[in-house]
């Protein structure tokens, strides 16, 4: 019971983290090729300024909470993608650096120096998030100590020994990629006027089929490399709510873009991540980390999860805690409701 | 190089620079919450302008802090995979609060202090400042208690597995450990500050410009630095070794140079240890003193290294010794300029003593060296444990990450480090460069 409760509170916080983190990397993404003014560029950051340093404490939370409530998985997961690890966090680095402190030096060399490296580290980030997922779905090399180590790729094939990357996990990298692309259009469309806001509205609709298109490959894809990932949705039928939230949620934005309703389509865009992302660990639960080398090496929720005492005091203040943190969250995206202002952007 | 060293070195090195930006967070918040405090207070736009200045560096600052801040929670993993799977349910605990406590209200607040004074009013503009250091603050509490528990383990059982779980949430989170090294942590934060808005005052001053900020930055500075350099020896740097002298008495002896069991114990101001004679060379001592401090009686026997069996050293003591005495070193020239700066502040001549205002300038590096030698002893001290007591350094590292890929990444960061530290050092002085905004002067904002 514990079990289960924990898989899902870690997986809210992984959600939490793609969901708003998302449309900062998706905003990194296009700002590159929809600003055309100096204007529209700091409109554009002023967007996320704000809120961009506590969407990325989600991440922070989560593999806090990651590694007291499954250290195992941790410590496995986290020496096992080595490399690719490594590569996000300088790219976290290079992506942190390059928003916060663009505006710090008035000479046009330095800010365009930091508008490519904002941009090339946000497109990249998504890239390996996407792919990193896509690892955990498609499963890795675990010896019998529940250790691994992928080399960032092999022969490009999923199988028993693969690497980061593989053509599954490319699929995986472009779904992401293109999911909070669309994502960041869709904040960029609420939160910019004029020039800006219109161009923005109009690379949804090409992104959008781009991403129906993914999500069926990599749907079809993952059952592919991984038919288990089906077990647990006959097993539970009415589950299957979950892949029918992701086509109804891309219909809804579909609709209301169209509309221009430009909160409701950008809910309806972290709605599909939501349902994307619950669709995938559903898939996996109770593994964890599924084994390329045998199932009786699978990291799975019992082997992972740390003791009963541990679990209840750290639900007394994880509720405690999030609580406060969504309250922070509404609070602060409150106070900066509304088109985003570029003279105030800043500091 | 075996993977042994390279994942200490890749610890060591990220951690190191990483909290040259934390101390100067939590120390600089409180600051200025003060300058904030005294603004609300009096309505003066000056005092609120020097606490927007500083806001520009603490945000310079913050980003630093936060981007070199999430390799340390990942590097638990990556690096340190043996050990994190067995300690996960004891300090992945703390690890997390900082995440979903402290994390999310210095964000959010920061958000609101940096973006936000134009949407919300004065008084929440104050507030914000204070949840920014309540948060910052908060956040080193709960590094201090997952250091503190390797340091000093309670609270837990282990399991014939290996792993430990914890038994009690309060033994952990007020293990004695943990609140001596906190007061006298947080309080090594606030040197830093105290000497960094010191130092630009002091800059300001003898540049003759934004001279009505110098006074000010000075007076806060140095009252702030006059008490935090006092408080940084007694009481809490008093208690802090009193406490290590109890529970890892090897340390003690290593730190000191004590290689012989000795009543009346001498301590040693400098000298370099003779690792293979065992004797301190060139030492300048002063005898009775180590017993004194340690006991509160000169005929006290403190334990010498020759007390513990080999195997039990810190087996980086020359090291040790040295960091320890640096440390200690720059804990007595802080304590004494910022008495004599104090002196001059209370008498109205600090502002025209130049050789004083000198001395405060070129001291602002200095509470880095000690803050990152402080931790030095701490760390080195507790070698050669990972867990005192329960499981070795050399035991917790990933085997799976190889010496070669190890390596890889550290000169990574190393080459990443650097250049964040030049662009740091370019931004701050900038920022300090043009001042804060004139005194008289209409402003945007």
């Amino acid at each position: 019971m514990m079990g289960f409760l924990w898989f899902w509170l870690v997986a809210i916080m992984i959600v939490g983290y793609v969901v708003l983190d998302g449309f900062d990397l998706g905003v990194g993404v296009l700002h590159l090729f929809l600003v055309h003014t100096e204007a529209e560029r700091k409109a554009t950051l002023a967007s996320i300024g704000p809120v961009w340093d506590g969407n990325e404490v989600w991440l922070l939370a989560g593999g806090g909470t990651l590694y007291f409530a499954f250290p195992l998985l941790y410590a496995s997961a986290f020496s096992g993608f080595y490399l690719p690890l490594m590569i996000v966090l300088w790219l976290l680095i290079l992506r942190g650096v390059s928003l916060e402190l663009r505006n710090h030096i008035d000479v046009g060399v330095w800010r365009a120096l930091l508008d490519g490296v904002f941009g090339v580290a946000s497109v990249l980030l998504t890239i390996f998030y996407g792919a990193a997922l896509a690892n955990v779905l498609r499963g890795v090399p675990i010896n019998a100590d529940g250790y691994f180590f992928l080399p960032l790729w092999t022969n490009w094939q999923p199988g028993i020994a693969p690497g980061i990357l593989d053509w599954y996990t490319v699929i995986g990298g472009l779904v992401a990629l293109t999911a909070l692309t669309l994502h960041g259009a869709l904040w960029l469309v609420l939160k910019t006027s004029g020039g800006l806001e219109q161009r923005a509205r109009n690379v949804v609709s090409p992104l959008w089929l781009i991403l129906v298109a993914l999500t069926v490959v990599s749907l079809f894809a993952t059952i592919a490399v991984r038919p288990a990932s089906l077990d647990n949705y006959f097993n539970y039928p009415f589950t299957f709510v979950v892949p029918a939230g992701v086509v109804a949620s891309l219909a809804a934005l579909w609709l209301w873009n169209r509309k221009g309703e430009p909160l409701k389509a950008f809910l309806a865009s972290c709605a599909y991540l939501f349902f994307m992302l619950a669709g995938a660990c559903w898939g996996l639960y109770p593994v964890l980390l599924p084994a390329t080398t045998g199932s009786s090496n699978d990291i799975t929720l019992t082997r992972a999860i740390s003791g009963p005492h541990t679990l209840a005091v750290g639900l007394a203040w994880w509720l405690f805690g999030m609580a406060l943190a969504v309250g922070y969250v509404v609070f602060v995206y409150s106070r900066f409701k509304g088109k985003a202002d570029a003279a105030a952007g800043g500091h | 190089m075996t993977a042994d060293i390279i994942h200490r070195l890749h610890f060591a090195f990220t951690i190191t620079f990483h909290y040259l930006f934390p101390q100067l967070t939590m120390g600089l918040a409180l600051l200025i919450v003060v300058l904030k405090t005294v603004a609300l207070r009096t309505g003066s736009e000056v005092w609120d302008r020097a606490a927007r200045f500083w806001g520009r560096i603490f945000a310079i600052n913050f980003v630093m802090g936060v981007v070199t801040g999430i390799p340390m929670e990942f590097q638990f993993g990556t690096n340190w995979a043996r050990f994190a799977r067995l300690s996960g349910g004891v300090i992945g605990q703390p690890l997390a609060m900082e995440g979903v406590f402290s994390f999310f209200l210095e964000s959010a607040f920061l958000g609101l202090f940096l973006y936000g004074e134009k949407r919300i009013s004065a008084r929440m503009h104050w507030f914000s400042a204070v949840m920014v250091w309540l948060g910052s603050w908060i956040s080193g509490f709960f590094i201090i208690v997952t250091d503190a528990w390797m340091q000093h383990p309670v609270g837990y059982t282990r399991l014939p597995d290996g792993h430990f779980e914890m038994l009690s949430f309060w033994q952990l989170l007020l293990n004695p450990w943990a609140i001596f090294q906190y007061m006298h942590n947080m309080t090594g934060a606030a040197v830093t500050a105290a000497f960094v808005m010191s130092a630009v005052g002091a800059f300001y001053l003898l540049e003759g410009k934004c001279e009505e900020y110098g006074r000010i930055f000075l007076k806060v500075g140095v009252i702030a630095g006059v008490i935090s350099s006092t408080l940084i020896i007694f009481p809490t740097g008093d208690l802090a070794g009193k406490y290590v002298a109890k529970n890892q008495p090897v340390a003690i002896a290593a730190m000191e140079g004590l290689y012989k069991t000795e009543a009346g114990a001498p301590i040693v101001l400098m000298g370099q240890p003779n690792e293979e004679t065992g004797q301190i060379d060139n030492p300048i001592v002063v005898n009775d003193v180590l017993s004194f401090l340690i006991y509160g009686t000169t005929k006290a026997e403190v334990q010498g290294l020759d007390r513990f069996p080999r195997d039990q050293w810190p087996s980086a003591l020359p090291l040790l010794f040295y960091v320890y005495h640096i440390m200690a070193g720059l804990g007595t020239w802080f304590v004494l300029l910022m008495i004599v700066s104090a002196f001059l502040l209370w008498r109205g001549r600090l502002a025209t003593s130049r050789w004083v205002l000198w001395a405060l300038l070129l001291s602002f590096p200095l509470p880095y060296i000690a803050n990152t030698a402080g931790w030095m002893t701490a760390e080195l001290g507790r070698q050669p444990w990972l867990i005192y007591g329960l499981m070795r350094t050399s035991e917790g590292f990933s085997d799976t990450v190889s010496a070669s890929n190890g390596l890889f990444t550290l000169l990574g960061f190393m080459g990443l480090y650097m250049l964040l530290g030049l662009l740091f050092t370019v931004l701050v002085y900038r920022e300090i460069s043009s001042g804060p905004e004139p005194v008289g002067v209409k402003t945007p904002h």
